[in-house]
């Protein structure tokens, strides 16, 4: 085998190893999960009574009826597909947007704010001007939203950098002063709300509208924003990995005392990252704006920039173990829906279900020791012996 | 009477390596043994065998002539084997009492803390030893040298009578190493036994009763201290012949490229830690700046590196003014920096060793063109640099943190020394380095020098000043006491004006 072979087939063992332990949460959550649908159900607790036998085989048939609804809502045609795949648009942009922050060694809570005021510029640009050309208009208004966005978060930035005010405290503060604001904009006869009475903004211009994939068919909101999100995710793979900055960003993160020495301008890093953090959480907002609903109302948040967070925690704080990360919550936000749909279950299953992959991912020990899986090396485990000192 | 401890053809196998190859070691009742090797012969591998934190696929382990069966640490204090490890585990905001009780906390009326019974404890250890601490210290405030002390109340506490000390010295001053010393003797005087991990010759030849030598992890000899020398141990540790001093020829300086005039630079203390100093150091020269740690080296380095901001006073680094400037312009003059504190400064330990070797030339060409770095020139660079510097690495992706401290200081050596500059500064270059290691950081450094650069070293060992350097120049309390040219240089009068005293002799204008 050649050495390049050898390095190929490492890699491929690694990654095998890295998706083992995400794959058996996942499993080990839907079990929990099905556990949770059988003790919630009225009608299998009914059965049980008449014996062990219907017990069981109502629970069967209960858990079969909600999983396969939960995995036609994920997977089940086209439609389904592109639900998913519309639903993680946005979970990607802003899973990148936390993820870039802990590379650099900034922990970025205000995706939140961040994705508000993004949709605030963004949607903006939209109604606003008339007139352009799509070709002109669509990047503006995508332009904005990114802007928007990274001068919330570069705020937080600056005041780390210069003034030494913790960023997990600040983006906390930027959440309130953003969904407020927001409030304050879109309610009923607010600056940025239409006419009437809903608190929502004006319809941007079809001229700012993200090209849909099935234009044909309205139900089906699947559009070029997934595409945008997949190439955001390689620019920053190739930003983090690849560049002069990314290998700034990267030092200041694991050392910012080694990234001193080396002579990089470790506050003008600190404004960069949360600048750029900032943009891909506005370009969620863009995505959701531009792309699916074309107007931004009151209350805008789908929780994207908490879950962020946990898709940065997911997917390793890499672009690609982000995009995966998100595309496993869109499925379980697409399929819930539609187990709610069909099945009754209450779509706050997916809550738990997300929790628990959650904790299993961040607590790995749990997953090995179900699964008799190779403990933690020896190596791994003297780190507990180090101490401070020195 | 059997031994206290005996270890009898212990085996220990990492992926790749043979960490341990039937090891046999015996320690009797009231003795120090030194366990000599270099980094990575398998002296700590062998200790955390012992100590239950590595299961040896063979070999068996003998207490007080029974076997033990040690699968974790609570197993090895139970049999009254105790480590006191490299980097200190204890928690700085506790006091020394509450540190010392952590896990087996003295309570009364079931539930409440009994810190006075803990502190009387303390004290009682402290005296019978003579490891003098004040039990209602915070450990935070101490210095290194007493945190030591509260590790080894610790194991006393628990009534350790084996001591495992793994390169106790590596963190100490000479005043605290000589503490130590007198620490261990008094304990092996009331009958504990010790083992003493080190690569230090001297210390060997000053403490123990005996030594057992490991190589490539085996045994490959025992020595009697009363008659073996420094040269026969460093043989045997390095398996040829070692030279333990630097070879060089004499200096021939040039021009001036470091100047330095009435500097004053602030420590963290807001204490003037560097107090309008001046002097030079010339082209083809090494400047060796001898201190005890703490009289301002630190806070000059830094100064001279644009890492800490320069009060009064004046830096000329070729003729240009770099007083204030920043580390990035100082290093682009023409300066190298091999900083004292080398994983917190001078490394990224996450990195892989080709990422370090271009901490602060990663965005220059041919490295990086514009924003875009080239991972094959920067791979390129990393495998000549492996290979020339002697960097032992299984490769260069493998992360710096994972070589040992040798190896990463060759690495920061190898980034530093392989660029074209016109001054190095070399802070505690060999500190906690075996002897090859230092042999080799040496030679690079003279290397550099015949080549024409100014060099500073700074070292708190005073033998290494005196070795390598051709002029020594010596700071107390923020001050030069004096300015030394090698050959008048003895370690009399230089330890005199380390301590602040200004002999007649070899006084000098500064």
């Amino acid at each position: 085998m050649s050495t390049q072979e050898q390095k190929a087939t490492s890699q491929l063992e690694s990654l095998a190893r890295a998706l083992l332990i995400p794959l058996l949460a996942v499993f080990t959550a839907l079990v929990i999960g099905a556990l949770l649908i059988i003790v919630t159900d009225d009608s299998v607790i009914a059965a049980f009574r008449e014996g062990l036998g219907a017990g069981l085989s109502r629970s069967w048939s209960v858990i079969a009826l909600a999983y396969g609804a939960f995995f036609t809502g994920a997977f089940g045609d086209v439609y389904h597909i592109t639900e998913t795949l519309r639903i993680t648009t946005p979970y990607i942009f802003a899973g990148l947007a936390v993820a870039l922050g802990f590379q650099g060694g900034l922990f970025n809570i205000g995706a939140e704010g961040q994705y508000f005021i993004g949709g605030l510029t963004t949607v903006y640009v939209g109604y606003s001007i008339t007139g352009l050309p799509m070709i002109i208009h669509l990047p503006l208004a995508l332009l904005a939203g990114m802007i928007g966005g990274g001068v919330w978060a570069g705020i937080v930035g600056f005041l780390k950098a210069k003034t030494g005010a913790h960023e997990v405290i600040n983006t906390i503060m930027m959440n309130y002063i953003a969904i407020r604001l927001a409030e304050f904009l879109l309610d009923v006869g607010g600056p940025m709300a239409r006419p009437g009475y809903r608190p929502v903004s004006p319809e941007i211009q079809p001229s700012a509208y993200l090209p849909q994939f099935f234009p044909s068919d309205p139900t089906i909101r699947f559009n070029v924003g997934f595409i945008l999100a997949l190439i955001a995710a390689i620019f920053i793979w190739w930003l983090l990995f690849k560049t002069t900055l990314g290998y700034e960003i990267r030092t200041v993160g694991q050392n910012p005392n080694a990234a001193r020495y080396a002579g990089i301008n470790v506050s003008k890093v600190i404004i960069v990252t949360m600048f750029i953090s900032g943009t891909l959480a506005g370009l969620a907002a863009s995505a959701d704006i531009l792309g699916v609903i074309h107007f931004m109302p009151n209350a805008f948040s789908a929780g994207y920039g908490f879950d962020a967070i946990a898709l940065a925690l997911l997917g390793n704080s890499h672009p690609a173990g982000v995009v995966l990360a998100s595309l496993l919550f869109g499925a379980l936000r697409a399929g819930a829906t539609n187990m709610q749909g069909i099945a009754h279950i209450p779509v706050d299953i997916t809550s738990i279900l997300q929790g628990l992959i959650i904790i299993f991912i961040a607590a790995p020990a749990i997953i090995r020791a179900i699964y008799r899986l190779r403990g933690l090396e020896e190596g791994e485990r003297l780190k507990l012996t180090r101490g401070w000192g020195q | 009477m059997p031994p206290v401890l005996e270890l009898k053809g212990i085996t220990k196998r990492f992926p790749g390596v043979l960490a341990n190859d039937h090891i046999n070691l015996t320690l009797n009742e009231g003795e120090v043994l030194a366990l000599l090797g270099e980094n990575g012969a398998g002296k700590s591998t062998l200790m955390n065998v012992l100590y239950g934190l590595y299961t040896p696929e063979e070999g068996e382990i003998y207490v007080r002539g029974k076997k033990a069966d040690i699968h974790g640490p609570n197993d090895a204090i139970a049999l009254g084997i105790g480590m006191v490890h490299q980097h200190f585990m204890l928690v700085p905001v506790l006091t020394v009492a509450e540190n010392v009780m952590l896990g087996m906390e003295s309570v009364k009326h079931g539930f409440v803390l009994d810190r006075e019974d803990a502190a009387t404890k303390v004290r009682a250890i402290s005296e019978k030893y003579g490891l003098e601490v004040d039990p209602n210290d915070l450990v935070g405030e101490l210095p290194v040298g007493l945190q030591q002390r509260v590790e080894i109340i610790k194991l006393l506490y628990r009534s350790a009578d084996i001591l495992i000390l793994d390169e106790p010295t590596a963190v100490l001053t000479p005043q605290e190493v000589e503490g130590l010393f007198e620490v261990v003797r008094s304990l092996v005087a009331q009958g504990k036994s010790v083992v003493f991990i080190t690569h230090k010759l001297k210390e060997v030849l000053a403490l123990a009763d005996r030594v057992s030598v490991l190589r490539g992890g085996k045994v490959v000899g025992h020595a009697d201290p009363k008659t073996s020398t420094e040269r026969d141990l460093a043989s045997l540790m390095v398996g040829r012949e070692v030279i333990l001093t630097v070879p060089k020829e004499p200096a021939q300086p040039k021009d001036v490229v470091l100047k330095v005039e009435n500097l004053e630079v602030m420590g963290d203390r807001h204490r003037m830690a560097v107090r309008g100093i001046s002097f030079e150091v010339r082209s083809g020269e090494i400047v060796g700046v001898a201190g005890v740690q703490g009289n301002g080296q630190t806070e000059l380095v830094e100064a001279l590196t644009g890492l800490r901001p320069v009060v009064n006073g004046k830096i000329t680094l070729d003729g240009r003014d770099i007083t204030h400037e920043t580390p990035r312009v100082i290093t682009e003059t023409g300066s190298a920096h091999i900083p004292e504190d080398r994983q917190r400064d001078g490394l990224v330990l996450g990195y892989p060793i080709a990422d370090n070797l271009i901490l602060n030339t990663y965005y220059l060409p041919p490295i990086a063109s514009g924003l875009v770095m080239h991972a094959n020139v920067i791979a390129e660079r990393a495998e000549r640099l492996v290979e020339e510097y002697d960097v032992r690495t299984p490769s260069i992706t493998t992360p710096a943190g994972n070589l040992s401290g040798g190896n990463q200081q060759k690495v920061i050596v190898a980034r530093e020394l392989s660029r074209e500059v016109k001054l190095v500064i070399a802070a505690q270059p060999t500190r906690g380095l075996d002897v090859g290691s230092i042999e080799y950081i040496h030679s690079q450094l003279v290397r550099k020098r015949d080549e024409g650069a100014a060099v500073l070293v700074v070292s708190a060992e005073l033998d290494e000043v005196l070795g390598l350097a051709d002029r020594i120049m010596v700071m107390f309390e923020g001050e030069i006491m004096g300015i030394v040219p090698a050959e008048q240089a003895t370690k009399e009068n230089i330890g005199l004006l380390m301590a602040g005293v200004h002999p007649e002799a070899g006084k000098e204008a500064a």
